[in-house]
């Protein structure tokens, strides 16, 4: 079997942040009990001109401006999102021609909650090493949908990450992968319909912990491999609780979650969550590092990875696009009056 | 060898919000002063011209040409008639156009019209309507207004030779008080230097009341050979210079974005051709769609040397009483700027100085005036030289 | 002015995505948008004009800040927008994002970035393009 891994990364966070206790101060909420429940303390914002065409064209050039590879020997591209802008007519071919990989390129867009992401890398492992194409791009991205007073008001946010999937130069091995997946409503958007509903204390149990704690004991079992063979984890991240709460059930250490979780700054990126989680652990991987990701996508399924960094890691220039830590440095407050506007909230689903 | 030419007769309308009249009430109204003025009987028209920037947009009528001189009472006549488009210089191409007909012996007698009807539409039309005279691909789609471009000026004007907020709002100022004098006005009224500096910001530096209004409006001149002049008038006022130059439709395809080099260029022309310079002219009219846009003027146009034209204003040189009265009748700021309109109007004004008719807003012993009509954010200009005969 | 029908934007992609631009083969002069032909060389341009990618890094050459928009940039108020030289030659037109207003400055470095530029109301095509932001100071 041929190696397959990643080839390089970028990310993409909107500079705007809304914080939690402004939000819980609109709708009458103690700002308190809202941040120290959900442990979100702030959420990127995306502003008028961004959206998941945006996100994914300046993560997908991030991760390009990091190697050397040429546009042109891009042979697949797939955007997961659930807010890709337009319901009919792809993202993905805006990333292609904004990238400059048209128009031999196999493109589509996934949707599968917050792991449309994870499931556009499996593909994409799966046409890298069967040699259709030499390289293809997954992104996970996504301007994430509240409806005004929801309990997702306070996390829903903005974020994205591009990984470059290929066989050469590989900075980390994707060693495995594998899915956990069944029919389960515990969040959805109907056609149609501006924001997203979700089934309230049934997406925890039955739902995040049931997909992630099965499809992780499952890749363990695969490589034969225990929590404490890996240096960071990185789980789907709905709130600032939930990943670190299935950490624990696994086995896993808060050290080895921390530097993968971003959504108490961040809020939840949906598609971009484990991805932006992921990226932010490369940044600081060393060769011989051993990752392990788990996304979650309600409706419900999970992706799990076994990843190893490579030595190639350190030839990788990270520096030339920025370090998720500077996409999360570089922000700018607005308040609820203004976040109403920049979402469109004043306009009735 | 070209002849000269003279202008025989001017009608001008009220400028403002005329809800009561149409396209073609003002465009008739102010040609049919302008016959009245000139002594001519009517049959005595070979061509007419008109001036207007986009009545496609504004009252979704094009075809102006012949709409207008069918409204005159010309269409029996069957005289040659064409509308002239340059945006904002369209008045002023107009009567350029008109000037090249009767100066090349082909016309004796032609009317010149200009005209803008813009409060037809509703919302944001005008507005919108007004920037297509940028460049929609590589300006206006990117979000920049007409306003916006005229800001960017003043901002590298202000950056470059320490022109500031305040001596733009004094052009607005000085306008306005010369606006109050002019029975035609849009704004009869003066506006203190504190209102306009408070004014809502339009586009940084630029506030509401640095820009010229949306106005309805007409006017017309009839232009007659200079030596058939006398048999119908005895104050003709002839146009002794006349240039025209273009430059790029975007403002950042410039090297220089504080000049308007086709304003340089038409002015050079007009005053060779009336081999004078900018010392001898006695009063103008010049393009001050925003505040801003007076200040380019009268230094491209040579009043004052280039980055002193905010100092200008200071020094109250462009004054009614000053050394080089500027806008006497109000300019685009106060008189109104119903685009098509304002090229003609500034040669009506002119007229009336040197015939001295302006009443209150007279400038003392005028002699030779000088017309300054731009189109767009400086991508044409038009410059007239009129001399009292 | 999003109101026009789709191609008209369309045909400007490689421009708006990517500063695709182009280079007399006779002076070696830079233009964004591309030309046809040369205005200096003019004939001896003509076939000689190589189409060449703009790198998105220029210098502010002046700016306002639109406080009154056109319908379709309403929601975006205020909002800069300036001249910008690029260091290959031409000057362009683009908002500025990313910053402060009162960071923008005459001077200030920037660089390109992808943004929506306008949209055809709810319903109909959303067009994308060049914005610019502060240089990201390495």
């Amino acid at each position: 079997m041929k190696e397959v891994g990643i080839i390089s990364y970028g990310g993409h966070i909107p500079r705007l942040r809304i914080r939690s206790s402004d939000i819980a101060n609109a709708w009458g909420k103690n700002p308190e009990t809202i941040t120290g429940g959900l442990g979100v303390f702030e959420k990127s914002v995306p502003s008028p001109d961004q959206d998941v065409a945006t996100i994914s064209v300046e993560a997908a050039r991030a991760a390009l401006a990091r190697c050397n590879i040429a546009p042109k020997d891009v042979g697949a591209i797939y955007v997961g999102s659930e807010s890709h802008p337009y319901a009919v007519k792809p993202t993905g071919t805006i990333v292609g021609e904004a990238i400059g990989a048209t128009p031999i390129l196999k493109v589509a867009d996934y949707e599968f909650a917050c792991k449309a992401g994870t499931a556009a890398i499996q593909t994409c492992m799966a046409l890298v090493k069967s040699e259709m194409v030499r390289y293809g791009i997954a992104i996970g991205a996504d301007t994430s949908q509240a409806a005004p007073g929801d309990a997702l008001e306070y996390a829903a946010s903005a974020g994205g990450a591009a990984f470059i999937i290929g066989r050469e130069k590989i900075i980390a091995n994707i060693n495995e992968t594998c899915s956990f997946t069944t029919d389960t409503p515990d969040f959805w958007r109907r056609e149609g319909r501006k924001y997203p509903a979700h089934g309230g204390r049934f997406t925890g149990a039955p739902a995040y912990f049931r997909h992630i704690m099965s499809n992780a004991q499952n890749l363990m079992n695969s490589v034969n491999s225990k929590p404490d063979d890996y240096d960071y984890a990185v789980f789907h991240q709905p709130n600032g609780k939930f990943p670190l709460r299935v950490a624990k059930m696994l086995g896993f250490t808060p050290d080895q979650v921390k530097q993968g979780l971003l959504c108490p700054i961040i809020g939840n990126t949906y598609s971009g969550s484990s991805m932006l989680g992921l990226a932010s652990v490369l940044d600081v991987a060393k060769p011989g590092n051993r990752i392990f990701v788990t996304s979650y996508g309600s409706g419900a399924g999970s992706d799990a990875f076994d990843i190893t960094v490579t030595k190639n890691i350190k030839e990788l220039p990270r520096e030339k696009a920025p370090l998720v830590s500077e996409l999360i440095e570089k922000k700018q407050y607005i308040d609820y009056s203004t976040y109403a506007k920049y979402r469109d909230l004043l306009y009735e689903d | 060898m070209m002849r000269d030419v003279a202008i025989i007769g001017i009608g001008i309308t009220k400028f403002g919000e005329l809800w009561d009249k149409s396209f073609r009430n003002l465009i008739a109204e102010a040609g049919s002063k302008a016959l009245f003025d000139s002594g001519i009987s009517g049959s005595e028209l070979d061509a007419l011209y008109v001036g207007s920037m986009s009545t496609g947009r504004f009252v979704g009528q094009e075809h102006v040409g012949a709409l207008v001189a069918d409204w005159s009472g010309f269409a029996h006549m069957h005289i040659p008639a064409m509308r002239v488009e340059s945006a904002c210089a369209s008045g002023g191409l107009a009567v350029r156009q008109g000037y090249f007909s009767v100066a090349s012996g082909m016309n004796d007698i032609v009317v010149v019209g200009g005209v803008e009807k813009m409060t037809d539409v509703v919302g944001d039309e005008a507005t919108d309507t007004l920037a297509t005279g940028l460049d929609q691909e590589w300006e206006a789609f990117f979000g920049a207004t007409f306003p916006g471009l005229y800001a960017m000026i003043a901002t590298r004007h202000m950056h470059d030779y320490g022109t500031t907020r305040e001596q733009l709002a004094k052009v607005a100022v000085k306008n306005h008080a010369n606006g109050a004098l002019n029975p035609y006005a849009q704004f009869k009224r003066a506006i203190p230097l504190e209102k306009i500096l408070c004014s809502p910001m339009t586009a940084y530096p630029l506030g509401m009341l640095d820009c010229s209004p949306v106005s309805d409006g007409a006017a017309a001149v009839v232009l007659c050979a200079a030596d058939k002049a006398k048999d119908y008038t005895d104050k003709p006022v002839k146009i002794i210079g006349t240039g025209q130059a273009s430059d790029t439709l975007s403002l950042h395809g410039r090297d220089n974005i504080c000049t308007f080099e086709s304003t340089v260029y038409a002015g050079k022309n007009a005053y060779e051709q009336a081999k004078l310079t900018p010392e001898d002219i006695d009063v103008a009219e010049v393009h001050d769609c925003f505040t801003i846009a007076e200040i380019l003027a009268i230094e491209d146009l040579g009043f004052v040397k280039k980055g002193e034209g905010g100092k200008a204003i200071d020094k109250k040189i462009t004054t009614l009483d000053g050394k080089i009265p500027i806008n006497p009748s109000g300019g685009l700021k106060a008189k109104g700027h119903p685009v098509g309109a304002t090229g003609v109007a500034q040669i009506a004004e002119i007229v009336m100085q040197l015939r001295g008719e302006a009443g209150e807003r007279q400038v003392k012993d005028a002699k030779i005036g000088l017309t300054h009509n731009v189109g767009a954010v400086g991508a044409s200009c038009v410059v007239h030289i009129l001399e009292a005969i | 002015m999003a109101d026009g029908a789709v191609p008209r934007f369309w045909r400007e992609i490689p421009q708006r995505y990517n500063l695709i631009g182009n280079q007399c083969g006779s002076c070696m002069e830079i233009y964004f948008p591309p030309r046809e032909s040369c205005p200096y060389c003019r004939r001896k341009s003509m076939g000689k004009m190589k189409e060449l990618k703009l790198k998105g890094h220029g210098e502010v050459l002046t700016y306002t800040i639109i406080y009154t928009a056109p319908e379709h940039f309403e929601g975006q108020t205020p909002y800069p927008i300036a001249i910008i030289k690029l260091d290959e030659g031409p000057k362009i037109t683009a908002q500025i994002v990313d910053c402060e207003i009162d960071d923008v400055k005459i001077g200030m470095r920037v660089q390109s970035t992808f943004r929506k530029i306008q949209e055809d109301g709810y319903i109909g095509a959303i067009y994308y393009g060049y914005k610019f932001k502060p240089v990201e100071v390495k």
